[in-house]
């Protein structure tokens, strides 16, 4: 599986964010994004999501499911948490694994793994910002799906859970998935590095 | 089938915990339809004669109203990225999200109307007739509503100027489930005229609230 | 036992678990005399039986304005003393308050059908009993919206002194709105000249309802009381992280 990106040009608002990008990710890799603020890594990110249209130029998911679309083939972890306060912790990720299809796995096993087994029952609006980041990032297992578009993952995680997390990621890497994630901080997970904002 | 399942039971979980305002919408009917009297005055075969109108203004300010918030809090939390990256199409997530609604805070208003026809001292003839039009239209405001709520995301903007977007399309909606509900009480025209022109346009709108409501969404993302 | 010991929610919890039984029962007997009174009272020689009615619906339209009142004195406690069991007095009132409400409307659109010919008329009083209603209904929604109890009380007691103040002003508007439209009632609902045969019933019931009143309200600051525990040992345990 190959995720390939060709001569992207994002504009928004009126103005050029990046231009002629490109960019490739193989199964089992993973790709850091990185750059000062401002230089297109969230806009990356969501293009590659399909949540922006690229001005110009292409992404694809080579060798994945033929029936799918890259959208509907990755996870997309961005600032917001995507989390109802007045559900539980085990509502809302069960919901995510119903709404979100395919290939999916015991939601109370998901939360053992990123250590809110002990929350299972508890509003989300009791969380702290670091638990509701980890049940966040237990929608990621609780869906397979190969590609993981990471926006600044660890940030809000206290050392323990990037730890825990850069587990997880080596894991899906290991089962051969493909990550994508805009940091500042490393990763903790050996990662090709994309420059974003340098050049232009 | 279970993905809009799950949305559906989702959004009906919220509406009803603390916090989600499915009984705001009956409070906000039961309150406007109580201040109709204090301006007509309390006169009873003048509240009888308007009673159908004061209920069909009510249920669709109610419907509308509330609808603010049916889009905008999925986005504000990042919900909406993730409902648009899901394998079901964003049409049909749509329609589930608006079917919850009305399921929350649609027919709570139906329910309320024999009590408040009571009110209006309407008979039971009158007020059957007036909830039935209401059961069938109250649907498709919710579904006409839907697509100034998912305007209001593009707009990054709600309130009132979603009802002044929506309240003129809402207009062909009012006119026949009044007239039904006339036609239900004192004629001349028959009861099924009317009432028909009624149940196409919430067929019309089933379709088009969906489509417009999903492709404003795409374009309001960014 | 002073005020201030009644300010500690564990003590106020023991106390009120020793006292609930026999504030139930003295209620059960009071209401139980009260209605074999009723029962027991000569007919109204215009209202016939119907007026027995009254029995009921006097003490709960009396009891839908004395549920404000202590509201809006919990209202004083939450703001001007940050008395730490006001709020949960004000919270625990409010839905009893709206029940008493909504069983005067009820049992005075009873009363009004014989007279009237229908259920509901817009008479001034039973506008002015359903405005306070709405507004108790209004209330309740306010303390649903916000989860954070210590928020929500702020704003509902605010909410509630301003309804105080603004109910004397809803109930002269009302009763204007209404002569100017119609003669006055055709219903004169407990009259000053009521027979002793109606009077004394009428107080027992009062008492009785009054009661009742605070042994469900005392149970409803307890279940608040509790249920604000549960949810500050939910975040504790939500807090906690895993071994």
């Amino acid at each position: 599986m190959r995720l390939r990106g060709r001569q992207i040009d994002c504009v928004r608002g009126g103005r050029a964010v990046f231009s002629g990008l490109d960019f490739e990710a193989s199964s089992s890799h993973a790709l850091a994004v990185i750059g000062p603020n401002g230089s297109g890594k969230t806009s990356l990110l969501r293009l590659i999501a399909g949540l922006l249209v690229p001005a110009g130029g292409s992404v694809a998911l080579e060798g994945g499911a033929d029936e799918l679309t890259l959208p509907e083939q990755a996870h997309y972890l961005g600032h917001r948490d995507a989390l109802k306060p007045a559900l539980s912790v085990l509502e809302n990720l069960s919901f995510w694994r119903d709404f979100l299809g395919g290939d999916a796995s015991d939601p109370n096993e998901s939360l053992a793994k990123v250590g809110l087994a002990h929350a299972t029952h508890l509003p989300a609006a009791y969380l702290s910002a670091g638990q509701r980041r980890r049940l966040s990032i237990a929608r990621l297992l609780a869906v397979r799906r190969p590609v993981w578009l990471l926006d600044e993952p660890t940030s809000a995680l206290d050392a323990a859970g990037q730890d825990l997390f850069a587990g997880l990621m080596q894991g899906h890497l290991a089962r051969g998935g493909i990550i994508v994630a805009a940091t500042h901080a490393p990763l903790g997970i050996e990662a090709d590095e994309l420059r974003m904002g340098g050049g232009k | 089938m279970t993905a809009l399942a799950a949305l559906i039971r989702r959004d009906i979980r919220i509406a009803l915990r603390v916090g989600g305002g499915a009984l705001i919408g009956v409070l906000f009917f039961l309150t406007v339809t109580v201040l109709m009297p204090f301006a007509l005055g309390p006169d009873l075969a003048l509240l009888t004669r308007l009673g159908p109108s004061i209920l069909w203004l009510g249920a669709l300010l109610a419907s509308l109203l509330t609808l603010d918030r049916l889009f905008t809090s999925d986005h504000e939390d990042g919900s909406l990225d993730l409902i648009v990256m899901g394998r079901t199409p964003l049409e049909l997530a749509c329609a589930a999200k608006a079917l919850a609604h009305w399921l929350a805070a649609g027919l709570p208003l139906i329910l309320a109307t024999p009590v408040l026809g009571l009110m209006l001292n309407l008979d039971a003839t009158a007020t059957s007739a007036v909830a039935l039009t209401l059961l069938v239209g109250t649907p498709a405001l919710t579904f006409i509503g839907m697509i100034g709520a998912a305007l209001a995301v593009t707009l990054h903007r709600g309130g009132l100027l979603l009802a002044v977007l929506v309240l003129p399309l809402s207009i062909p909606v009012l006119i026949f489930g009044v007239a039904a509900s006339q036609a239900a009480i004192s004629g001349p025209l028959p009861f099924g005229t009317p009432f028909s022109i009624l149940c196409a346009i919430s067929l019309v709108s089933f379709v088009i609230g969906p489509f417009a409501a999903a492709a404003s969404l795409r374009h309001g993302l960014d | 036992m002073t005020l201030i010991d009644l300010a500690n929610p564990t003590k106020f919890l023991s106390l009120t678990g020793r006292i609930l039984p026999w504030l139930a029962g003295v209620t059960a007997i009071l209401l139980t005399i009260g209605l074999y009174q009723a029962a027991m009272a000569p007919d109204d020689y215009q209202q016939g039986a119907t007026v027995k009615i009254m029995f009921i619906h006097v003490p709960n339209a009396w009891l839908s304005m004395f549920v404000w009142g202590v509201m809006s004195l919990a209202a004083l406690g939450t703001l001007v003393w940050r008395h730490p069991l006001a709020d949960v007095a004000a919270k625990a009132a409010a839905p009893i308050g709206a029940a008493f409400t909504f069983l005067a409307l009820v049992t005075g659109s009873l009363w009004g059908r014989p007279m009237w010919g229908t259920y509901w008329q817009w008479d001034a009083r039973l506008t002015s009993v359903l405005i306070l209603f709405l507004m108790y209904l209004g209330l309740i929604a306010l303390w649903r919206a916000v989860d954070d109890p210590s928020r929500a009380a702020r704003a509902a007691a605010i909410l509630t002194l301003v309804g105080a103040l603004n109910l004397p002003i809803i109930k002269f508007s009302v009763d204007w709105w209404n002569t100017l439209h119609q003669p006055a009632s055709v219903l004169r609902m407990g009259g000053s000249t009521l027979d002793r045969a109606f009077l004394i019933p009428l107080l027992v019931m009062a008492v009785g309802f009054s009661l009742l009143f605070v042994t469900l309200h005392l149970a409803a600051m307890r279940n608040e009381i509790l249920r604000r525990r549960v949810r500050s040992l939910q975040i504790m345990q939500a807090s906690q992280q895993a071994a």
